[in-house]
């Protein structure tokens, strides 16, 4: 048993690594969370440092959009579902070539190889039937702008690109300004 | 064999138009009506206990294809708890409609006795067939199993999406439509659509 001392050194090395871990990993948790939960956690979670602040959007480098910042031993509150927008209001795209979203519930569209719900209404040949908007033409478009018939295989699938509304809240923060946004903040700068 | 069955025939029409010998006319008419409640009664209960979702789903044929596609579907789980079964949408509620739906029910035994939509790719062949069945039955009766629950009368359209509430103004408050032009595969899922006018 030569490698009696190496064991040991190798033994007490570990120990001293993890009981590093463990007392850093104590002092995380007791700093405050890097984002404030939403009402509900707060009321469920009286982790040290919550701020009781109700829904705040998230701010700076939140990437924990899953945890919403509920330190990693501690189980958060579930938050509730998001209710789908059911009101036909549509939507201003946040850029111009942004897909514009769903303005009504799509629960239980059939959408597949048989059949494709939304161009019941939305297909150019039924949308004044229905008073729906038509599709693009883009979306007879190949890939080389040759039109199509029907619509294009590579745009069958509406969800791909088209979502419904949500009431749900942004999950990581965005510091993304638009076009329009900056164009206006363009004179302020110019007086400073 | 021939004679035999015809000598037994008369003997059995003899007996019949003859007067009974032994049996008072109360007994007899009392009797009769006594077996025709019996008769009645366990027909009935028969003809319902076939009118069940357990009855339809005891067939793998529906358990493992249809009745799977409704589970996710609002006529089988919602906010209320309100659920149709099988019957409700496939069976009509009268009787006279009920007992011939039943009749031509007895195509469905054929075929499951000889197996014609025993496997998957068996129903997916047929289900086009099928379905086009269902839905020449439900816009020959204007939708009568939908109407049964969701009549156009009661229909607050203020509550429903401005979308819906317009067409259900335009086509089916004129009458124009029906329930089954538009909301085919509510239940189940569509088979191949080419060449099949939706809405």
């Amino acid at each position: 048993m030569r490698d009696k001392p190496l064991i040991a050194i190798g033994l007490l090395v570990l120990i001293v690594v993890a009981a590093v871990a463990f007392m850093a990993g104590r002092k995380a948790a007791n700093t405050p969370p890097p984002v404030t939960a939403t009402a509900a956690t707060s009321a469920n979670l009286p982790s040290p440092g919550a701020k009781p602040a109700a829904e705040e959007a998230p701010q700076g480098n939140q990437i924990d959009a899953m945890r919403r910042g509920i330190p990693v031993n501690q189980e958060g509150a579930v938050p509730s579902l998001a209710h789908v927008e059911n009101a036909d209001i549509k939507r201003n795209r946040a850029y111009p070539m942004q897909p514009p979203t769903i303005p009504h519930s799509i629960d239980n569209y059939q959408v597949d190889k048989n059949s494709n719900r939304c161009l019941l209404c939305h297909a150019r040949a039924n949308a004044d039937k229905f008073q729906a908007p038509p599709v693009s033409v883009t979306h007879y478009m190949d890939r080389d702008d040759q039109f199509l018939a029907t619509i294009s295989p590579r745009r069958y699938f509406c969800n791909q690109c088209h979502v419904v509304q949500t009431d749900a809240k942004p999950l990581v923060a965005n510091n993304f300004k638009d076009i329009d946004t900056i164009l206006s903040e363009q004179p302020e700068h110019k007086a400073n | 064999m021939w004679t035999r069955i015809k000598s037994w025939a008369i003997a059995f029409w003899r007996t019949m138009r003859r007067p009974s010998v032994h049996y008072s006319l109360g007994f007899l008419t009392l009797g009769g009506f006594v077996a025709g409640l019996l008769f009645w009664g366990a027909f009935n209960t028969a003809l319902e206990a076939t009118n069940t979702e357990a009855f339809c789903t005891g067939c793998h044929e529906m358990h493992d294809n249809v009745f799977q596609e409704l589970k996710s579907t609002i006529h089988y789980s919602n906010r209320s708890g309100v659920r149709a079964t099988c019957p409700d949408c496939h069976v009509p509620h009268n009787w006279t409609d009920k007992i011939a739906r039943k009749m031509q029910a007895s195509k469905e035994v054929w075929g499951k006795i000889f197996g014609t939509i025993d496997t998957r790719e068996k129903f997916l062949d047929h289900r086009l067939e099928l379905a086009e069945h269902e839905w020449a039955r439900l816009k020959a009766n204007d939708s009568l199993e939908c109407r049964n629950c969701h009549n156009y009368a009661s229909m607050d359209l203020t509550r429903q999406s401005s979308r819906a509430a317009e067409i259900h103004k335009r086509w089916l408050g004129s009458g124009e439509k029906t329930c089954i032009d538009c909301h085919k595969g509510i239940a189940h899922h569509l088979p191949d659509m080419a060449g099949v006018p939706q809405g």
